[in-house]
């Protein structure tokens, strides 16, 4: 193509208001697009970020979550003299027989409810999860009402901050430190001891057992081992996998409707890109004519128009991406279906997103200035020139 | 002006036809056209509206085909060249002055000038010099980084005919130059293009309505539905 | 009203143009009412709900139970005429991906509890004779092809084990917006399973619906009900049935916002196209407002032109996309079956629809109107547009 860049950058500058509009509705699409595929990967983030890849959860065999698994003690202890289990320091196994269920806690300053993940946990509870840290306060005492909870439920739930106290199962549970995970789903628990939450809530099973194996290669041998075993009904499954596939029926829901509202949304953002290319070409026909008499090819015309209307939409596409990124400011928090318990998660802006986006924009670009330039292209000289 | 009745015709037309559809009707524009153009001659095509002579023009330029009949520029037979070859013949051979001067609007004067030069393979330092060296042919060096809206009339014009010889074409076509020009600029382009048929020996064809532009041409042919007329 | 006229024929001069521009606000529109409707398909449980039906569950979270005792004791609080139980099963019919919600429930006592849910009297006759007959909803006997006398497989996730059903009857929903996408089957034959498998869990239940005397007596009811059972093993939270469904949303409130959000936009989106549209139309037309002027119309005449057309391009594309929001939407509640039992659009949206469409109509006129009104009359008569 023959004709200069400036030749194209000048004529979106000839026209500010109408490049404003074009461009504008372009940003907002891909504002959407963009933060769609942001959520969804703020999801996975913070799912596959919950879990270390040499951990193991096991639970009963074909129940789905936690909350609805169930592992009598006879189970747990065959569970835990496996082979494959790695073994601490004080020559104990590293597992944690723990007890998982939801309670109902109402919002800070909304009284609205959200189920919330309370995980008894062993005494090797918070070693096998090194990604989570205490920052605040003490961890519970083993054999007290203690609980520990997670940055995120501690903000936005009624009485689960430091130093407060929540009442369920008959009793007054005391907040007496709060951790980080490290921005993964453990964020939204509340850990105490796990055999008084046992006695608390009058269960004698536990809810999972979670393992660290010798090494990570040796999830296969563990995996078949316990799930072959005639005294077990459970399966096993890597502590990485599992979170993930928790969140899949969300992520899906979140890409599915999100892409199917972007691609609707383009539409419109496609029709704005046609009529702008659709009227320059209508107002540049003389110039059309000129340049196709001097000797420019159909082919640069062509190119020329198909440019204009790419830098558009990347201009749009830049603009709405920039303003996506601001989301990263935001956290959501909802109830995540599978689990049925509350999740927070952020948005999550990476150099993928970032360059889809930009694609996204550049094809809708594409497809609302190939007729107009196509038409651009087609028209013959003495026709163009009369225009004048 | 060099002689010589041995030297051929810059221009050669014989038997040339040209009709447009118009609906359903088809309109013959031009019948059997035969005529010949000099080297260095300066043509006036004059005649009615509807006549033919835009249509003329056009086809020597090169921006339309004819119908059928023979129509050669500088020895090339230009009515039966791909559209391809045409758009090259044109950049090499032809020279455009409009009537509305159809500058690129968000060109300045300089890049103007030098657009017909993107299509060679010069440099970027040479175009500039090229472009310069016109528009100050045309005495419009003080006005290089200006855009045509800041420009009059027959600045811009000017501007447009030093863009028509910076390829040095073999001809130079002009369609009503100073249809749209106050006396005064009119006479500054008129002037202009005598100095370059005079001085650079160039061929110019113009189609015309004004008494003042024919005046500066050698040569008078007058078309009248569709045929020249003696 | 020679400028309606005018401003029509004016619409139509530019044929792509506007064309291009109806078929944006179109789609626009559609999306935008399509969106409004997920958001109230949300809420259709709540919306469905009696007002004189209470909800009891454990006080800690309805992943506890309650026990079966509290039935007769919850019977005998004042105002209240009924009581019956459900309990969420959780099965999986063949994959995850087949989701519906299936009920343990005591039959004699729920079906009449939900009058709205229909069921043949010969269907529920069979149904109360057969320990492991199952009732199912009409969208969910549509969506998997169930009929009378089918044999339904359910894999239990939270009782474990393989469950076969019989399907005795049919129900439809009394009202548009009545969820006939459940499944019902005997609370005995689960109990007495549990009792082998896993007797601890035996004799339970997830919630007890309750129905009252009059709609007044709700907070006064529950109150009593939780006072009944505060300091018990299970403490109980009862609330009315509304509030027991909009819990429910308020977990997911934060995609229903975010919902609610991009639908906005996308009315800002057209109305982006469709004030680009009008921008351009009216600088084109530069000359010829000049000369309206110039003959002497005013500039409430170019005003009323410029909306005219404005607006009569948007209320076509409005109409068209309203008008196409019925059929979309049965398209999508089919596509998406028993995730949405209820997808209906409302008037509401249809107003809100109608709304957007006037409001883009509108706001795309302002700015061409006042440049137009502004044209002074020698300068628009040079301008070429």
């Amino acid at each position: 193509m023959k004709l200069p860049l400036s030749y194209i950058a000048r004529n979106l500058l000839t026209r500010k208001l109408t490049t404003a509009l074009t461009a504008g509705g372009m940003a907002l699409v891909v504002f959407v697009f963009a933060t769609v595929l942001m959520l969804e990967e703020g999801l996975r983030k913070t799912l596959v970020q919950t879990g270390t890849w040499d951990n193991a959860v096991i639970i009963r065999r074909s129940s789905g979550t936690e909350v609805q698994s169930v592992i009598d003690r006879n189970q747990a202890a065959v569970i835990v003299t496996a082979p494959e289990v790695a073994y601490g320091a004080d020559g104990e196994p590293m597992a944690s027989k723990e007890i998982v269920v939801l309670i109902n806690l109402e919002k800070r300053g909304s009284a609205k409810p959200a189920n919330v993940v309370i995980r008894g946990v062993g005494a090797k509870g918070l070693a096998l999860r090194p990604q989570v840290k205490l920052v605040d306060g003490r961890m519970f005492r083993p054999g007290s009402s203690e609980i520990v909870a997670g940055r995120a439920i501690a903000e936005r739930f009624s009485r689960a901050g430091l130093g407060e106290a929540l009442r369920f199962a008959g009793r007054e549970w005391t907040v007496v430190g709060l951790f980080d995970a490290g921005g993964s789903g453990f964020d939204s628990e509340i850990w105490g001891d796990g055999d008084q939450m046992m006695q608390a809530f009058r269960r004698n099973v536990y809810s999972d057992v979670i393992v660290k194996l010798v090494s990570t290669d040796r999830f296969p041998a563990f995996r078949d081992g316990v799930e072959s075993d005639p005294r077990l009904t459970v399966e096993a499954k890597r502590e990485t996998v599992f979170y993930a596939e928790q969140s899949e029926l969300l992520a899906n829901f979140i890409r599915i409707l999100g892409l199917t509202l972007s691609v609707i949304f383009s539409f419109g953002a496609v029709i704005g890109a046609m009529i702008t290319m659709y009227a320059a070409v209508a107002n540049r026909t003389a110039e059309i004519g000129t340049l196709r008499a001097l000797g420019f090819r159909r082919r640069s015309i062509l190119a020329a128009f198909l440019l204009e209307s790419l830098f558009l939409s990347l201009l749009g596409g830049a603009i709405g991406l920039v303003l996506a990124s601001f989301m990263q400011f935001v956290s959501v928090s909802t109830m995540n279906w599978q689990s049925f318990s509350e999740i927070a998660f952020r948005f999550s802006l990476t150099p993928r997103i970032a360059l889809q986006s930009l694609a996204f924009a550049a094809i809708m670009g594409l497809l609302g200035g190939v007729l107009p330039a196509a038409r651009a292209a087609r028209l013959k000289i003495v026709d163009a020139l009369r225009a004048a | 002006m060099r002689a010589g009745a041995e030297e051929r015709p810059v221009v050669e037309i014989r038997n040339l036809a040209k009709s447009y559809r118009r609906g359903d009707q088809v309109v013959q524009v031009l019948r059997d056209i035969n005529m010949d153009i000099p080297a260095g001659d300066f043509v006036a095509l004059m005649g009615p509206s509807g006549s033919g002579k835009s249509t003329l023009l056009n086809l020597i330029a090169g921006i339309d085909t004819p119908d059928s009949g023979e129509l050669r520029v500088d020895g090339t037979d230009i009515g039966g060249l791909s559209e391809a070859d045409l758009a090259a013949w044109r950049a090499a051979h032809v020279g455009f002055i409009f009537q509305f001067y159809n500058l690129i609007p968000v060109l300045t004067a300089l890049e103007n000038v030098e657009l017909p030069l993107l299509l060679t393979g010069l440099s970027r330092a040479e175009r500039r010099e090229h472009a310069e060296a016109a528009l100050a042919m045309v005495g419009l060096s003080d006005r290089l980084e200006h855009y045509p809206s800041e420009l009059s009339g027959g600045q811009q014009q000017r501007v447009a005919i030093a863009r028509a010889i910076i390829t040095d074409p073999t001809l130079l076509v002009a369609d009503e130059p100073t249809g749209d020009l106050d006396r005064a600029s009119a006479k500054e382009v008129l002037d202009l293009m005598d100095r370059l048929n005079d001085e650079l020996g160039k061929t110019i064809i113009m189609v015309t309505h004004d008494p003042h532009s024919a005046e500066r041409a050698h040569h008078l042919k007058h078309l009248e539905k569709g045929v020249l007329a003696d | 009203m020679e400028s309606v006229k005018l401003a029509i024929r004016n619409a139509l001069r530019h044929r792509l143009r506007t064309g291009l521009t109806v078929l944006g606000l179109i789609v626009a529109i559609l999306a935008f009412g399509l969106l409004q409707t997920v958001v109230d398909a949300w809420y259709a449980g709540a919306e469905s709900a009696s007002n004189t039906r209470l909800i009891t569950r454990n006080a800690i979270s309805l992943v506890f139970p309650l026990p079966i005792t509290y039935r007769d004791k919850i019977r005998r609080v004042p105002g209240v005429t009924a009581v019956s139980l459900a309990n969420w099963f959780g099965g999986v019919y063949i994959s995850e991906k087949n989701f519906f919600p299936q009920f343990a429930v005591d039959p004699t006592t729920y079906f009449k509890l939900y009058p709205e849910y229909l069921v043949p009297e010969e269907q529920m006759k069979s149904f109360l004779r057969d320990r492991k007959g199952a009732i199912v909803g009409r969208k969910l006997a549509d969506a998997y092809g169930f009929k009378v006398g089918d044999v339904v497989p359910l894999r239990g996730t939270i009782y474990p084990g393989t469950w076969s059903f019989v399907v005795r009857g049919i129900y439809d929903g009394a009202e548009k917006g009545t969820d006939t996408s459940q499944f019902f089957f005997h609370w005995d034959y689960l109990n007495e399973t549990v009792k082998r498998t896993a007797p601890r869990r035996a004799d339970n239940t997830g919630i007890c619906i309750v129905q009252i005397a009059a709609p007044e007596l709700a907070a006064e009811v529950a109150g009593d009900i939780d006072r009944e059972f505060k300091n018990s093993l299970a403490e109980t939270l009862t609330e009315t049935e509304k509030a027991f469904q909009l819990g429910f949303v308020a977990m997911t409130e934060a995609l229903v916002i975010a919902i609610r959000i991009v639908s906005f936009l996308v009315i800002f989106i057209i109305l982006a196209v469709m004030a680009n549209t009008m921008a351009m139309t009216a600088r084109e037309r530069t000359s010829e407002y000049a000369t309206l002027k110039a003959l002497g119309f005013g500039p409430g005449f170019l005003s009323r032109l410029i909306f005219g057309e404005s607006l009569a391009i948007a209320l076509a594309g409005g109409m068209a996309g309203i008008a196409l929001t019925f059929p979309v939407a049965d398209a999508f509640a089919q596509r998406m079956g028993t995730l949405f039992p209820v997808f209906n659009v409302s008037r509401e949206t249809i107003w809100m629809q109608m709304v957007a469409a006037l409001v883009v109509g509108c706001a795309a006129a302002i700015v061409p109107a006042v440049r137009a009104s502004r044209v002074r009359i020698a300068e628009g008569l040079r301008a070429i547009g």
